[in-house]
């Protein structure tokens, strides 16, 4: 087993092993420090992959602005951080199968991509992936479209915000 | 390859031959000597946070007029040893009601969000941790975790003052994240890259402090804000809220958060070196002179660098000590009313104006830059002044408004 390959295992049981803590931990601030962690796995994840743009990203936006925002929500609305009622539904099995069939099928179809065992190829050395990146998301034959079209959607998002945020004058 | 010229690739080329000697695999040889480069860059950068305690007392004292520490060693140099031993041999108190493992978790936090960006800091051309090509994204980053270590501190505490501290400091963080990051496209935009070592480099012709004052001077109000240092300090406003988020932590874990703070405020003078005035590269145009060429050998250079990062750290604190905390609704409102838009339009005139200039002969460019910082430096003065103007005129109406500002006063 390589380095890479113990540092992937390891990042994959902190993600998993914090997801779970997430959605058990009866402590609601405890629950989004869970979050936290598995979005820094996630991270992880990208960084060993070599997609330092992602990784840097995944940091700032998930733990820097969303899981913050969680838990200022949380601490602001509840009065009581505790979770006394039950965890779990009567009926909780469906749910598990149906999660267990999708995972089936998702491990099924992605062995199923010819090349899975194939060892990826170093990146080209001198390669920015960053300007890379810069230039896919302006260029005409790649993605500058869905770009623009995300940014017309956030752009509403902000107005719509600003106009549900404003106290009416009258 | 010399040991003058490249010191931390000798150093390391010398090691793994030592571990391979000792028949170690390639790969644990390699792990090793990332184990020991980490721990090396620590130890100096704690080590020159136990020199920063010193420097910062000293200074405050000439600002206030003092003598400072001066009773232990000479010039008082011994004295944050003496400082340390005390916090080490402290009580430690964990809180009766305090939520025990994030409370513990959080001045170590506190302290590695921090450290980790030394990670990216080139302290010399031969001499960095890892030149990341998203660089200034990591800064962010890096800040994001800061801002979690003191979410966590004041909560945890179970403390009405350090949990008040910490939403102060948490809305103070969010909101100037936005004019930094907005300012931190302007020195990529000048080279080319997010790289901290791409940017020293591009910067050999000129520096960015002279083709962007308005976007240094932008960078420098959001990083004391970022650092929560007057006048952004309302998170420990020990006036109203006697320490904010620290307050419940004694001893060593109190040491964590002041070490912490003290290393922030250097890094970011750090960056300020880098990212406006050339970092370890330059010193006023001299390393070119063929006489000054010993200013490019990689430990002159490291000096260069501590010496213009102390001079940014120096501007932090000069401005910490004379300037007056600000309320909290004045900081907002200065942040987002002013410091937001204005730093758009500086990053639209930079985007602009290099790809039209950079045509013209490299004197006309850096004057086009400069005089177009200048030009909007002046509007954006008239603007205020016309404002405040506007504002005074209404006060002095006698009506409602009048009187209800003087009552909230």
């Amino acid at each position: 087993m390589t380095a890479e390959q113990i540092i992937f295992l390891l990042t994959g049981a902190l993600v998993l092993g914090s997801a779970i803590m997430v959605v058990t931990v009866r402590n609601l601030l405890h629950a989004a420090l869970w979050l936290v962690a598995s979005l820094f796995g996630v991270a992880v994840l990208y960084a060993i992959l070599q997609a330092n743009f992602l990784a840097v990203v995944q940091v700032v936006v998930y733990i820097g602005a969303i899981a913050i925002l969680f838990i200022f929500a949380v601490m602001l609305t509840r009065r009581e951080l505790m979770e006394k009622g039950r965890q779990t539904r009567p009926n909780w099995w469906i749910p598990a199968l149906l999660g267990l069939l999708l995972l089936t099928g998702l491990v099924l179809l992605i062995l199923n991509i010819p090349g899975i065992n194939r060892t990826a190829a170093a990146l080209p050395v001198g390669l920015d992936t960053v300007q890379a990146l810069g230039t896919a998301l302006v260029s005409p034959d790649a993605y500058v479209l869905p770009f623009e079209v995300a940014s017309v959607l956030m752009l509403a998002a902000l107005v719509g915000a600003v106009y549900v945020a404003t106290v009416d004058k009258k | 390859m010399t040991f003058w010229n490249n010191p931390i690739n000798f150093i390391s080329t010398w090691l793994t031959g030592v571990l391979t000697g000792w028949r170690l695999p390639a790969a644990l040889s390699t792990i090793l000597l990332y184990v020991v480069g980490i721990t090396v860059l620590i130890i100096f950068a704690m080590t020159l946070d136990i020199g920063l305690v010193w420097i910062e007392r000293k200074v405050v004292a000439r600002f206030q007029d003092r003598l400072g520490p001066n009773r232990i060693g000479p010039f008082g140099l011994i004295q944050p040893v003496a400082d340390i031993i005390k916090m080490v041999i402290k009580e430690d108190i964990t809180p009766d009601g305090a939520d025990k493992i994030i409370y513990n978790i959080a001045p170590v936090l506190a302290a590695t969000s921090v450290i980790v960006l030394w990670a990216i800091l080139p302290l010399a051309s031969t001499i960095y941790g890892v030149d990341l090509n998203v660089g200034l994204l990591y800064i962010v980053a890096a800040g994001a975790l800061g801002t979690l270590a003191i979410i966590m501190a004041g909560w945890s505490s179970n403390n009405k003052y350090a949990l008040l501290g910490a939403f102060r400091m948490v809305s103070n963080m969010i909101s100037y994240e936005i004019p930094m990051v907005i300012i931190l496209l302007v020195p990529t935009i000048l080279a080319n890259t997010m790289s901290v070592r791409g940017i020293t480099q591009a910067q050999t012709g000129m520096w960015f402090a002279i083709l962007s004052p308005l976007a240094l001077l932008i960078f420098l109000i959001s990083a004391i804000a970022e650092l929560g240092r007057s006048p952004f300090d309302l998170n420990e406003a020990e006036s109203e809220i006697v320490a904010g988020f620290h307050i419940e932590y004694t001893g060593m874990k109190f040491g964590w958060f002041y070490a912490g703070e003290l290393l922030h405020a250097f890094t970011f003078g750090g960056f300020m070196a880098i990212l406006f005035f050339g970092g370890y590269g330059g010193f006023f145009g001299l390393e070119k002179l063929a006489f000054f060429s010993w200013l490019n050998i990689p430990f002159v250079q490291a000096l260069v660098f501590i010496a213009k990062a102390m001079f940014g750290y120096w501007v932090i604190m000069w401005i910490k000590y004379s300037v007056p905390r600000i309320r909290i609704d004045h900081m907002l409102a200065f942040n987002w009313k002013f410091l937001v838009p204005l730093s758009l339009v500086v990053l639209v005139n930079t985007a602009v104006l290099n790809k039209v200039l950079i045509f013209l002969p490299s004197w006309l460019y850096v004057l086009g830059m400069f005089g177009s910082n200048l030009v909007i430096g002046f509007v954006t003065v008239e603007i205020l002044r016309a404002y405040g103007r506007k504002q005074r005129k209404a006060e002095q109406k006698p009506g409602p408004q009048t009187q209800t500002q003087e009552q909230a006063l």
